[in-house]
């Protein structure tokens, strides 16, 4: 099994990304550049954390079409799996890859702290590792992650399972729609979300939970 | 030709110019070489009213792997592996523009460590401000923690720690200091020495504006005036993407051993970074300002030379490598231009295209702006007012008193701001802020190093040799609580104006009071910066010596935490402790006139004591170690009760002592423990140990006697979160 | 020939806008009384040789549609001598 995780100008957790594809028995991974086309044969994506290309326009506006991203969005429609973390969740939405929109924190302010999450579907290929209703302990990191749809997709989400992760009651540090931490999009391969899972691999470092997103993914891919 | 007058509003003296034109003679200096000569002989560059003093540091030790006077220090860590770090001030800046001005001090310091070749792997702030009523210090406090998320989060460097105090002497000059850290293997860091005749000059970077002309240099040398309004389009922008783009190319250009030197951009901008080059290196340079790309037109030479716009970096390679260098430039979009040329004239020449706009020696910039001895005088009277008293005397109830300490701005809860940085990113960091002690940092080893960053000025100003002695003995007991032994220290000296003879003896004595703790402690000084002139019509700053420091553990699994963790647990108080009210928190918030000394310290006995706590984190003996700081005995225990959700009965006996008993402070010496009561006991063999009681329960309750204290642990989380309502 | 164009990008009407609120909260505060509906967005200019570009370029990058609106608030002709 091999990682693919983009590198932006302006990503931050890339690496921290590689490690924890790394921390998955068998697995290896590989930093793929944003203007390069090729993605080297990986059987996987990641798109990391950071702040691509300042995200100054808007978050994951811009990296989006850069010329990686093109690739990515045609393996993504191939049924190839693809994660998108806090930044790169951003990036997916903007790239059409993911429903919906992340929006400034209600608070505004940037947010780094530890939430409880509860996993509402565990499914192939990104939640299989996890039990329904399992909480998992992962830390946030943003100031724009306030999970946005329109109300009727959000009842469409609901409908297909599409929600995969969900802030623990009273832990929404965003005032994300639904308490929406996570989704896929419909075909089930591609999946986003706010926290970061690369951040809860080790349990020097916090947490082990976020490695079982890892872990699935590979499972799935056999 | 610039005349005596414009050298004076440049902040040079009528001496000094004299001086220069006696460097230049026959000729007059023309306008490029005194804005450079003004720069370099400005205080923030030349050191000039500190520099004798700083000599009395100790900066050998056995670990030392970069001393004073590059960019950064180094210690060794193992492995082959070092530890680059330094602090540094961004007070100025901060109080004209807060958010920028703490967003582009982390952007300088950034840039000193990864100057060096150590990738940056941690920030932490040490920041002062008025009393948090104040809506100036609200402001400030807001923006400049903005800023500093602002730019550390987006660079993808965790800021792990760092300390803030609210004293009414910081209301018109804050202190926004930044301290960086960075990992590098020994082998590949590099000096900033320009060498090789013959070989390019190259930029690299952000382009040039005017931002920040006439801005840190000028403006950290004088006083700040009511023209602050005026300064603010001098104010440098940060930009925390070009930053890292920046930062990851210098990296790539030093990993493919592509450079001789390189150099970062900061205060006094081009002039100051390619003197440092030309002058370690021994050569001149020939340096061509047509060539440096600008974002505005029509910038003068004299402009180009001292514009202070950010990211920005300088480097020397030999011309053979010029096309590799500047094609790792154009991969990460930072721009590279040749703009010059080593010489062996041992010159700064500035030429527009071919003609020549400035010709100046080197040494002169560097090494002879005149050295100025201070003529330092204890007050006979008092400098600072009380504080405001906001606790009354007659509170002679702790439990109430306890609360009022947890609340009160320097002691309560700095997780609302410490929630606003990225703490996490790289995924080494061991210990996040109000865990432990200190923060720590997992090595490549299975070690780990373990930092903090100290300075209590309002005991500086009560007895400014002890008060520095203390602020040292506080980052080692930090260190000792994290398992932690420390390696080296930096230091950032934040003083009023020194050519004031009482301000000039708080700087002698708080100098005189870091060598002699240094020497004591066996831990060199790998760097510093100094700070003066943080004086306004207020009246001085706190003398305020910031102590930062890095030790080193040999399993990070085994870092310290401060939060008690298992019910049951037995409590001492460890450490030769001898609390005292005066100069306290508590005296403070009951509004006691600053102590004229502080109680002696015995140096020796504290270190003694911070080994054994040290030892016994690092067998794995003790489940918690906290130091008692700021609020005594009590509010330490409250404090390890908050950090591990647990509560404590402690039995302390029948005292007539009690207040100090519970409120006094003596820094670094005592320490709140917990773990099974043979550990305690074991740790009782080396030093004092008090067994005072046991974790458990979801309440702290205190007996003394007939006197009771019970407050649940939602009664002291609710009193140490006062500093959230600052961040609505 | 370009023309100076200038794109007005804000948080769609019912969107929650953090920003705007704080805004609105603060100026009471300054003393500015009677202040509502405060929303904040961005500003966009560009030079642009063909203004007609200018919708397409709003729906694929200056805006995102989902949650902000935009207008194109004004076309001036420029001079190719301007500065810039």
């Amino acid at each position: 099994m091999k990682f693919g995780v983009i590198r932006f100008p302006g990503s931050c957790d890339e690496v921290d990304a590689v490690l924890a594809c790394e921390h998955v028995p068998n697995a290896s991974a590989q930093l793929l550049w944003h203007g390069d086309p090729d993605l080297h044969g990986v059987d996987a994506i990641v798109v990391p954390g950071g702040f691509s290309y300042g995200d100054y326009l808007r978050a994951g506006a811009i990296a989006r079409f850069s010329p990686v991203m093109e690739s990515v969005i045609a393996f993504a429609r191939a049924g190839g799996l693809v994660l998108g973390i806090c930044n790169g969740f951003q990036v997916l939405c903007e790239a059409g890859l993911l429903p919906g929109a992340l929006l400034p924190n209600v608070g505004r302010r940037f947010i780094c702290r530890q939430v409880q999450l509860e996993v509402v579907h565990s499914t192939m290929p990104f939640t299989a590792d996890t039990a329904a209703g399992e909480l998992l302990s992962i830390p946030v990191k943003h100031t724009t992650g306030r999970y946005y749809a329109p109300p009727e997709q959000l009842d469409s989400l609901e409908a297909h399972d599409q929600i995969l992760l969900r802030y623990a009651s009273g832990a929404n540090p965003n005032g994300s729609s639904n308490d929406i931490a996570g989704v896929r999009n419909a075909e089930g391969n591609v999946f986003g979300l706010m926290p970061h899972p690369e951040h809860a691999v080790d349990p020097l470092t916090g947490s082990t939970d976020g490695l079982k997103i890892f872990s699935a993914m590979a499972h799935a891919h056999g | 030709m610039p005349t005596v007058d414009q050298a004076i509003a440049l902040g040079l003296t009528a001496a000094e110019f004299e001086l220069i034109r006696a460097q230049l003679a026959p000729r007059e200096p023309n306008e490029v070489e005194l804005a450079v000569f003004s720069l370099m002989w400005s205080e923030h560059c030349a050191y000039k009213h500190s520099k004798k003093l700083l000599r009395a540091l100790p900066t050998e030790g056995p670990r030392l792997a970069l001393g004073p006077g590059e960019n950064a220090g180094a210690v060794t860590v193992g492995d082959g592996w070092v530890v680059a770090f330094k602090v540094e001030s961004h007070n100025h800046p901060s109080a004209v523009e807060p958010f920028q001005g703490a967003a582009t001090g982390v952007g300088g310091i950034l840039r000193d460590i990864f100057a060096i070749g150590a990738r940056p792997i941690a920030v932490l702030d040490s920041l002062r401000f008025g009393e948090p009523d104040s809506p100036r210090t609200q402001y400030l406090l807001d923006h400049a923690v903005g800023g500093i998320g602002h730019y550390g989060n987006s660079i993808g460097v965790p800021t792990i720690g760092g300390e803030v105090y609210f004293e009414g002497p910081y209301e018109q000059n804050c202190l926004v200091n930044a301290m960086a850290l960075g990992l590098a293997r020994a082998d590949a860091l590099i000096r900033s020495a320009a060498t090789g005749v013959g070989n390019a000059l190259v930029l690299f970077g952000a382009s040039t504006g005017r931002d920040g002309i006439g801005g840190a240099s000028v403006l950290a040398s004088a006083e700040l005036g009511e023209a602050d309004a005026d300064k603010r389009p001098t104010v440098q922008v940060g930009d925390p993407f070009a930053e890292k783009k920046v930062m990851e190319c210098s990296l790539e250009l030093l990993e493919r051993g592509l450079l001789v030197a390189l150099q970062d951009l900061g205060a006094a901008g081009l002039s100051s970074s390619s003197a440092e080059m030309a002058s370690k290196g021994e050569v001149g340079l020939d340096i061509d300002v047509s060539l440096v790309p600008l974002r505005e037109a029509g910038m003068a030479a004299w402009e180009i030379m001292v514009s202070e716009s950010q990211e920005r970096m300088l480097c020397v390679c030999e011309p053979s490598r010029l096309d590799e260098v500047l094609a790792v430039c154009e991969k990460w979009e930072v721009g590279g231009t040749a703009i010059g040329t080593v010489t062996d004239t041992r010159a700064l020449r500035v030429f527009v295209g071919d003609e020549l706009v400035g010709d100046m020696p080197v040494p002169a910039l560097v090494d002879d702006c005149p050295l100025y001895d201070l003529t330092p005088q204890a007050p006979s009277e008092p400098l600072y007012a009380p504080p405001v008293r906001t606790l009354e005397h007659d509170v002679s109830d702790p439990g109430i008193t306890l609360l009022a300490l947890l609340a009160s701005p320097n002691i309560a809860s700095r997780l609302p701001l410490f929630q606003q940085y990225d703490s996490i990113v790289q995924s080494r960091t061991v210990r996040r802020p109000e865990q432990a002690d200190a923060a720590v940092l997992a090595l490549p080893g299975g070690g780990a190093i373990a930092i903090s960053i100290d300075g209590n000025g309002r005991r500086v100003a009560c007895d400014p040799y002890t008060g520095t002695v203390e602020a040292v003995l506080e980052c080692t007991a930090n260190l000792a609580c994290a398992g932690a032994e420390p390696l080296g220290l930096t230091n950032c000296l934040n003083f009023g104006n020194p050519e004031k003879p009482h301000i000039a003896w708080q700087l002698t004595e708080s100098i005189r009071g870091l060598a002699d703790a240094c020497r004591a402690l066996d831990v060199p000084v790998v760097g510093g910066n100094v700070s003066l002139y943080n004086e306004s019509g207020g009246g001085p700053i706190y003398p305020t010596p910031v102590v930062g420091m890095v030790g080193e553990l040999p399993d990070a699994a085994r870092a310290g935490r401060s939060g008690f963790a298992r019910a049951g647990d037995a409590v001492g108080l460890a450490g030769p402790f001898r609390p005292r009210l005066p100069g306290s928190e508590l005296a403070k918030l009951r509004g006691e006139p600053l102590p004229t000394e502080l109680d002696a310290i015995d140096i020796a006995a504290l270190r003694a004591a911070q080994e054994a706590i040290r030892d016994a984190v690092r067998a794995g003996d003790l489940a918690s170690a906290h130091d008692v700081a700021e609020g005594g005995f009590l509010v330490a225990v409250a404090e390890s009760c908050l950090a591990g959700g647990l509560g404590a009965t402690l039995d302390l006996g029948p005292r007539d002592d009690l207040e100090p008993a519970l409120f006094g402070e003596s820094p670094g010496a005592g320490f709140v423990v917990s773990g099974s009561a043979e550990a305690l006991a074991r740790l009782g063999e080396r030093i004092d140990v008090d067994v005072v009681g046991t974790v458990g329960g979801d309440a702290l309750d205190v007996t003394s006697g007939a006197v009771l204290i019970s407050a649940s642990i939602d009664e002291l989380r609710a009193a140490h979160a006062a500093l959230a309502p600052l961040f609505p | 020939m370009t023309v100076h164009a200038r794109v007005l990008v804000r948080p769609k009407a019912g969107i929650l806008d953090p920003q705007g609120v704080a805004v609105e909260r603060a100026l009471p505060a300054l003393g500015f009384e009677g202040v509502a509906n405060v929303h904040v967005g961005r500003l966009i200019e560009l030079d642009i040789e063909d203004p007609s570009q200018l919708q397409a370029m709003c729906e694929k990058l200056l805006a995102n549609p989902l949650v902000e609106d935009y207008e194109i608030l004004e076309a001036q002709e420029q001079r190719p001598d301007a500065d810039g």
